[in-house]
C-alpha cells in the first residue's frame, strides 16, 4: 500500500487540480444583480468549491484504492462522507450535503461491486440459485403482469402513483414501439416522436371536428401514423446508420414545425383543447353526462369518483401496451421478424440472400410508427390537451434511451428501463433543480455495471433442441 | 461435357471504377453441375467478378446470361432479386453471418422468401394457421439436414458468432445452399481452414456438386483445392483472363506459370 500511495495522492491531487480549473468559473463566481445603476456583481462562493474540492478529493482516492484491491480503506472513506453529508453539520448549500452522500455511495458501491458480483455468480450457482434464475427468466415477465393487473386495487393507488402508473405503461407502450425499429431491426430512429405526434393529431383533430370517438379514431390514427412511416421511409432507408439517425431526427422536426406552423389545422402553439376522452361502452367519465349521454358511474350504479377515469386509462393503456408486446413478441417468430434481426445483423448478407432490404425495413418502420399513433391517440385522450410542446426531440431520446437502456431488443429490459427513466425524476422530485443529476447518475450507473442495457440476453425465436431443465446434465 | 448448354455464360464483362479497369472484358462460361474455379493473384479482378454476378456491382460493359427456368439476365437485376428468383447464391471472403443469431436461424433466414410466401405476408403466421406451421416445420427439417452434413446439428441454438472459424465457414456455404440456388458462388471458402478442414470442405464442395446437382463458382488461393476438385478453371490476371481449361492443363500453361511466378523478363507472354 505504501509504495502506491504517492501515486494516488498525486492522482487525486491533479483531478483536484482540473476540478478546481473548472469549477472556479462555473461554481466559484456567481453574477448577481446588485440593483443599482452598476448592475452586475459578483457572488463569491469559495467556501461551496473548497468543499466540493476536499470532496472531489478524497472521492477520487478511494475509487484509486478500491481499484487497487484495498477495499476497506475505500469503504471507510465513503462512510465517513455519508455520515457527513447526513450529519446536522452546516454545510453552504443543501445541494452540497447531496453531493457528499452522493459520492460516498458511489465510493461505496464501487469498492463494494467486486464482492457483490462474486456473491451474485457463486449464488447463481447453487440450485436455488438455478431456481431463481429460471423463475426470473421465465417468470419475470408474468410477475410484473400480475402486478400491473393488480396495481389499481393496493393501497398506494392514490392520484398521484395512478398518474404516474399511466405515464411509465405510455412509454412503455412507445419503447416497446421503437424497439421494433431499434432493437429489432437495427434502424437508429430518432424522430419517432413524430409519429407519436401524428396519432395524437390525429385523434385530437378528428374527434373535436368530425366528432368521432376514441375507438373509431384508434385504429385511424394507428394507419395514419403507419402511412406516415412508409411515406418517410421510404426515400430515407437506404440509408444506414449515422446518416439515417441524422434523417430521421430531421423529419421529427419537420413534423413538430409543421405542426407548429399550419395554424388552420392545428391551431398552432397555442394547441388543441377540449378533447373528449376515451368512452367506455358509450358512457363518459365525467360527474354530469352532456345530453344525449350517461356517466359511467350511473352505468354502473356506482358513486362518481375522479379516480375512476385514471383506473379506466389504467387499464386502457396496459392492454394497449400489452397488444404491442404480443404483436412484437409474435412477429419476432415469424420470417419477417428473424429478417428484421439479421438486417440489423448484416444487410449485405441478407441481400445475398434474397432478401428485399428496403420492404423489410418499410414493414419495420410502419408497424413501429402504428404503435406510436395508437400511443398518441391514448395521450390525447388522456391530456384532453395537446400542444406542439408534448412533441419535441426530448421526447425521441427519452424514448430511445429506454430502448437502449434496457437491453436491445428485449422487452422485460424496456420495463425495467422505462420505470427506471419516468419513475427516477419524479421519485427524486425532493431534490429540486437536481433531480436531473440524480436521473444522469443512475444513467451513468448502469452504463457502467452493465453496459449492453438491463437485460442483455437474447431468446432465440426457436430452438432445434428443447432447453434442458436446471439441474439436469 | 462439352455440348451441355452452359448455366451461367459471362460475356464482355468490363468494370470499371473512375480510372481503375478491374475487369477487361473477360468471358467465359460454367457448366451444369460442374465445380468451376476462378483463380488468379492478388487484384486480379476476382472478386469483383464475383460481385457483378451477384449483383453487388453493376458492370460498365458485358452480359450475364443465367439460364434457368428461363434466361436471367443478371446485368439488369437488383441485388436482392439474383438472389430470389435468378437463384444466385454466395459466401463472402470474410464471412458474413448473422452473428447474434442463432445457427439455426441462420438457416432459416436464409429459407425467408419461401418462409414469406407461406406466411401470407405475416398474416397467416399471425394467426397461427396451419398452412404456415407445416411450411415452418419443413423449413426446420432443411435446416437439420444441413446441419448433419456439416456437422453442427449440437451447436444448432448456439449464437452464430461463437463458432469456431471452420464451423462459421462451413454454416455460411450451408445458410447459401438454404436458398436452393442454381449456381453457388463461394470467394475463398478455405481462406483461413486447417488442411483437416480443407479435406472436409473440398468433401462438402463435391457433394453439393455430385447430390444436389448444383453448379459451384469458386474463387480460391488454394490450389489443394482447386486442382482436385474443379472441373474447370479460370485464371485472371489484372482484370484480364489469360487462360481457361482443366486444371491438369492449367496448371501447365506458360502465361499463368508466369502470371504466379513472373517470367524472366518480368512480362506475361500472350496467352
Amino acid at each position: 500500500m505504501g509504495s502506491r500511495l504517492p501515486t494516488m495522492l498525486k492522482d487525486a491531487g491533479l483531478t483536484t487540480l482540473v476540478a478546481a480549473t473548472l469549477g472556479i468559473f462555473l461554481v466559484g463566481f456567481r453574477t448577481v444583480d446588485v440593483g443599482s445603476r452598476t448592475g452586475l456583481g459578483f457572488d463569491y462562493q469559495f467556501f461551496d468549491l473548497g468543499v466540493a474540492l476536499v470532496v472531489i478529493f478524497f472521492g477520487r482516492l478511494g475509487l484509486s484504492l478500491a481499484a487497487t484491491g484495498q477495499r476497506w480503506p475505500a469503504i471507510a472513506l465513503g462512510v465517513v462522507m455519508i455520515a457527513i453529508g447526513a450529519s446536522p453539520l452546516k454545510l453552504p448549500s443543501g445541494f452540497l450535503h447531496w453531493f457528499v452522500v452522493l459520492g460516498g455511495l458511489l465510493l461505496v458501491i464501487r469498492a463494494a461491486w467486486p464482492w457483490a458480483n462474486q456473491a451474485l455468480v457463486s449464488a447463481a450457482h447453487t440450485p436455488t440459485g438455478r431456481l431463481v434464475d429460471r423463475i426470473g427468466s421465465k417468470w419475470l415477465g408474468w410477475l410484473l403482469l400480475a402486478l400491473a393487473i393488480l396495481l389499481p386495487f393496493t393501497p398506494f393507488a392514490d392520484q398521484k402513483t395512478m398518474d404516474l402508473s399511466v405515464l411509465i405503461l405510455t412509454y412503455v407502450m412507445l419503447g416497446w414501439g421503437l424497439n421494433i425499429v431499434v432493437g429489432l431491426a437495427g434502424l437508429l430512429d430518432l424522430g419517432y416522436v413524430a409519429f407519436y405526434a401524428v396519432g395524437a393529431y390525429s385523434y385530437a383533430l378528428l374527434s373535436t371536428q368530425q366528432g368521432l370517438g376514441f375507438w373509431a379514431v384508434l385504429p385511424l390514427a394507428g394507419m395514419l401514423a403507419a402511412s406516415f412511416g412508409i411515406v418517410l421511409g421510404f426515400p430515407v432507408l437506404r440509408l444506414r446508420g449515422d446518416y439515417l439517425a441524422i434523417v430521421t431526427l430531421g423529419f421529427g422536426e419537420i413534423i413538430r414545425l409543421v405542426i407548429l406552423n399550419w395554424f388552420d389545422l392545428t391551431n398552432g402553439p397555442a394547441g388543441i383543447g377540449s378533447i373528449p376522452g376515451p368512452t367506455l361502452f358509450g358512457a363518459v367519465f365525467a360527474e354530469t353526462a352532456p345530453a344525449g349521454q350517461q356517466t359511467v358511474a350511473e352505468m354502473l350504479g356506482i358513486p362518481f369518483n375522479g379516480i375512476q377515469r385514471l383506473i379506466f386509462l389504467y387499464y386502457l393503456i396496459l392492454v394497449l401496451a400489452l397488444i404491442t408486446n404480443l404483436f412484437t413478441q409474435r412477429m419476432r417468430r415469424l420470417p419477417v421478424g428473424r429478417a428484421w434481426e439479421a438486417l440489423r445483423e448484416d444487410e449485405t448478407a441478407c441481400k445475398a440472400l434474397g432478401i428485399n432490404p428496403t420492404n423489410t425495413k418499410l414493414t419495420a418502420f410502419a408497424i413501429g410508427a402504428m404503435f406510436a399513433g395508437f400511443a398518441g391517440s391514448f395521450f390525447a385522450a388522456k391530456q384532453r390537451f395537446i400542444s406542439p410542446e408534448s412533441f419535441t426531440f426530448i421526447e425521441s431520446a427519452i424514448i430511445l434511451s429506454i430502448v437502449v437502456l434496457g437491453g436491445m431488443g428485449s422487452q422485460i429490459g424496456v420495463v425495467l428501463a422505462a420505470v427506471l427513466l419516468i419513475g427516477t425524476p419524479e421519485w427524486f422530485r425532493d431534490l429540486g433543480s437536481y433531480r436531473m443529476l440524480a436521473f444522469g447518475l443512475a444513467m451513468v450507473l448502469i452504463m457502467v455495471f452493465r453496459p449492453r442495457g438491463l437485460i442483455a440476453h437474447r431468446e432465440p425465436s426457436l430452438r432445434l433442441h428443447p432447453v434442458r431443465r436446471a439441474g439436469a446434465p | 461435357m462439352n455440348d451441355v448448354a452452359p448455366l451461367i455464360e459471362v460475356e464482355h464483362l468490363t468494370m470499371r471504377f473512375g480510372g481503375l479497369l478491374a475487369v477487361d472484358d473477360v468471358s467465359f462460361t460454367a457448366k451444369p453441375s460442374q465445380i468451376t474455379a476462378i483463380i488468379g493473384p492478388n487484384g486480379a479482378g476476382k472478386t469483383t467478378v464475383f460481385n457483378c454476378i451477384t449483383g453487388f456491382y453493376k458492370p460498365t460493359i458485358g452480359r450475364l446470361t443465367l439460364r434457368g427456368d428461363r434466361d436471367y439476365l443478371l446485368e439488369r437485376m437488383l441485388g436482392h432479386e439474383i438472389g430470389r428468383t435468378a437463384r444466385v447464391a454466395r459466401t463472402f471472403q470474410n464471412v458474413r453471418l448473422f452473428p447474434g443469431m442463432t445457427v439455426l436461424e441462420n438457416l432459416l433466414v436464409a429459407q425467408h422468401n419461401k418462409l414469406m410466401h407461406a406466411s401470407g405476408m405475416s398474416v397467416f403466421g399471425l394467426l397461427g394457421l396451419q398452412r404456415y406451421r407445416t411450411a415452418e416445420t419443413h423449413a426446420i427439417e432443411i435446416a437439420r439436414r444441413w446441419l448433419e452434413r456439416i456437422g453442427l446439428v449440437v451447436d444448432a441454438d448456439r449464437p452464430a458468432g461463437e463458432l469456431p472459424y471452420g464451423a462459421q465457414r462451413r454454416l455460411e456455404i450451408a445458410r447459401a445452399m438454404c436458398t436452393e440456388p442454381r449456381l453457388l458462388c463461394l470467394d475463398e471458402p478455405a481462406a483461413g481452414l486447417n488442411p483437416r478442414e480443407s479435406a472436409q470442405l473440398n468433401a462438402l464442395l463435391v457433394s453439393i456438386r455430385d447430390q444436389d446437382g448444383v453448379s459451384v463458382l469458386l474463387i480460391e488461393h488454394d490450389m489443394s483445392v482447386v486442382m482436385r476438385i474443379s472441373d474447370h478453371v479460370v485464371v485472371l490476371d489484372y482484370g484480364r483472363k489469360i487462360a481457361e481449361g482443366p486444371p491438369a492443363e492449367v496448371q501447365r500453361d506458360p502465361a499463368v506459370i508466369g502470371a504466379y511466378l513472373g517470367t524472366a523478363e518480368g512480362e506475361v507472354p500472350d496467352a
